[in-house]
């Protein structure tokens, strides 16, 4: 059965795409057709004219809602008493899903971190922990270092990311007010190559130590099992024969 | 290998700092042959693990001794890192459950439901849960935390020597487990939490053994208490043991038991409730000993308040039996999986009725099993992380979605690996021997703290 192939994104209609995904979506770039993992050949299924958008760069403006807006305030008085303008600290402020995620320059994470701790009107005592996360897609801001902090004292959280590229991958490392970071940015540096500047002993965690190249970033083949049948090999996730895109 | 660097393991930079032994299972005395016996202030290095019974699995404590004396203390993990959240960013959403539960796979429900509660957020159907899922879901994790605490607390006994703890335990986390088997299928990695709801209904045959459960339960922590609570020997070598107040919790950013034994009573079932847990009666029990003896007895109290949710859930759930339709799955045909599984003659599979439905009656149903079992729903992007309170402390999943039908990554902010980071705090200037009751009072897991 032969179907033309399907009409180019622009000529797809917005309706088409499900509500659900957000208005942000419909105006950026497609990065990806059809499903089935059919690239380039006519879809005879119908779901070729699905497309996937890439997000666009959000930000929220005020005001925030809830405690965010108390949390805005205090960081930006707390900076502004040593002297630095919020927006030279503070990227973009984003409050999604209910969170609130600063995105803060690289430069000034050691000075909004130690705020975030000791500001008495920010108290955020507990660090949960550092995530990486790795957007080849996005030149110039590939790695991201992403930290969830919470306060026991206003019983509040707040998510912090600092997003680097790939050919600089430094990061000021935040165990100086937070000694809890310690493993997290271990494992991040393990998994991502994030390097975080400062840190005592920046060394592999759950790799072992002569291990190449750092498993969780995007462009990391996966391994493939050898079976004992004949030479066979079973693929790869990436590689198998999949009916999602 | 007899006496100094004989076998040539030890190099001049070891040398440097005086004579190095390299011994590996033999008898210390015909080492050291008639040396003279070690002097003060003499160290040595010994490796705990990582195949050591007291280490809670393939865990590796590379111990600095000065004498009895602990002079550092340092945990070496990743043994058994197994790459569960790359994996999961090459499977569909609903496949990520069955990867994420056995992480930890002491509390699998809590991992399932910290990555599920994550998903959800980020689908926006937090509200649109329906109210069966949501009892189940506490009425699972409850079982879960009485059984997670009950595993911590029986091998902890065998570490100390006490065989009859460590029976007494396990004899009641069996039960526990027997109630999962019954209604997920499994005894653990039950893949039980899906985002939307659960797989399976609770029905009444499961309550009943539930209520037998719980009739037998009280007994039996009565028991493992008289046993336990005054027993001398267990508080001489857990009383003032792996001391960490409320100010080292605090710069260590512990949770969980190990902070409430300090006396904060910060429980995230109370302070930022999640599945309706301030409708449920249940207090956070606390001690303010900083010790492993306090965090034995949070435990313990946490082990009956369980109990009395685990209650409360099994009323709630039977009040609803004649409601008529009560679904345990979100009614959203784009998100809420189709297939109602059921117990058949060869297995768990999907229900006799819905092959009906969809092979003889429903085209569009056939059509959205297919799509739904096949490709999996779409999350819109976005980053989201939901903790909760988990037997160890703070668990959560910050996942990250670019739009697609799988995870774009998710991580899993583990306890454990937390926590393990305390072990040189807890360790450092105390006894060899006390070594064992600080990693047992942090009460790790090792599948959570390498995933």
């Amino acid at each position: 059965m032969t179907t033309p192939a399907g009409p180019p994104a622009e000529a797809n209609g917005d309706g088409n795409l499900p509500a659900k995904l957000g208005e942000e979506r419909l105006t950026s770039p497609v990065v990806r057709m059809g499903m089935f993992g059919a690239d380039g050949t006519p879809d005879t299924s119908g779901y070729g004219r699905l497309a996937v958008h890439k997000p666009l760069p959000q930000s929220s403006s005020r005001p925030y809602g809830g405690y965010f807006d108390t949390v805005a305030d205090a960081l930006a008085s707390a900076l502004s008493a040593d002297g630095v303008a919020v927006d030279d600290a503070i990227e973009r402020v984003v409050v999604a899903h209910g969170e609130l995620t600063l995105y803060v320059r690289r430069s000034s994470l050691p000075a909004v971190v130690d705020k975030f701790l000791h500001d008495p009107a920010l108290r955020f005592e507990v660090f949960s922990g550092v995530s990486g996360v790795h957007y080849p897609d996005e030149p110039g801001r590939e790695l991201a270092a992403v930290y969830h902090l919470l306060s026991i004292t206003y019983n509040r959280r707040v998510r912090l990311e600092v997003r680097i590229p790939d050919a600089d991958p430094h990061v000021p490392s935040v165990t100086g007010t937070y000694p809890a970071a310690n493993w997290h940015e271990r494992e991040t540096w393990d998994f991502f190559g994030i390097i975080f500047d400062g840190h005592p002993a920046l060394t592999r965690i759950e790799m072992p130590d002569d291990w190449p190249g750092h498993p969780q970033r995007k462009d990391y083949p996966l391994g493939g099992i050898p079976v004992e049948y004949r030479g066979t090999k079973v693929p790869p996730p990436d590689e198998r024969r999949s009916y999602y895109s | 290998m007899t006496t100094t660097h004989v076998t040539g393991a030890a190099s001049d930079a070891d040398a440097a700092e005086g004579r190095v032994y390299d011994v590996a299972g033999e008898d210390w005395d015909t080492v050291i042959g008639g040396e003279e016996r070690s002097s003060a202030g003499e160290r040595i290095v010994v490796n705990m693990g990582p195949q050591h019974p007291s280490t809670h699995g393939v865990l590796r404590l590379v111990l600095t001794l000065e004498g009895e004396t602990v002079a550092e203390a340092r945990a070496s993990i990743g043994y058994l890192h197994t790459g569960i959240e790359k994996s999961m960013e090459y499977r569909t959403w609903t496949q990520g459950t069955t990867f994420i539960t056995r992480a930890d796979y002491l509390m699998p429900l809590f991992n399932e439901v910290a990555y599920c509660l994550s998903v959800e957020r980020l689908l926006g159907i937090e509200d649109k849960l329906p109210e069966r899922a949501t009892l189940i879901r506490v009425l699972m994790l409850e079982l879960n935390r009485i059984s997670s605490h009950l595993g911590g607390l029986g091998p902890f006994g065998m570490e100390l020597g006490a065989t009859t703890i460590f029976l007494q335990g396990l004899r009641m986390r069996e039960n526990v487990l027997d109630l999962f088997e019954l209604i997920t299928g499994l005894r653990m990695n039950h893949a039980f939490i899906r985002p939307g709801g659960v797989a399976q209904d609770v029905t009444m045959a499961h309550l009943e053994a539930i209520r037998a459960f719980l009739r037998k339960a009280p007994k039996w922590v009565k028991d493992l208490r008289t046993l336990i609570d005054a027993n001398p020997v267990f508080i001489a070598r857990t009383k003032g043991i792996a001391y960490l107040d409320l100010q080292g919790c605090m710069a260590l950013g512990v949770t969980g038991p190990m902070l409430r034994a300090t006396g904060l009573p910060w429980d995230l079932r109370k302070s930022q409730p999640y599945l309706g847990y301030e409708t449920f009666e249940f207090n956070v029990p606390t001690a303010d000993t900083c010790d492993t003896y306090g965090r034995y007895l949070v435990r313990m109290a946490e082990i009956e308040e369980s109990l009395k949710i685990v209650d409360q859930c099994v009323e709630r759930l039977s009040s609803r039996e004649h409601t008529g339709d009560d679904p345990f799955m979100i009614q959203d045909a784009k998100i809420g999986w189709p297939a109602r599984l059921s117990l058949g003659p060869d297995g768990m599979g999907p229900s006799p009725e819905h092959i009906k439905h969809i092979m003889g009656q429903s085209m569009e149903g056939l059509i959205h099993h297919f799509k739904l079992v096949t490709e999996g729903f779409r999350v819109p992007a976005g980053q989201a992380y939901v903790p909760v309170e988990s037997p160890k402390g703070e668990i959560g999943c910050h996942v990250v979605s670019d739009g697609g039908t799988r995870p774009y990554r998710a991580h899993l902010r583990d306890p454990s690996f937390h926590h393990m980071q305390a072990v040189a705090v807890l360790c450092e200037g105390g006894n060899l021997a006390d070594v064992i009751p600080a990693i047992a009072s942090i009460d790790p897991v090792i599948g959570g703290v390498d995933r």
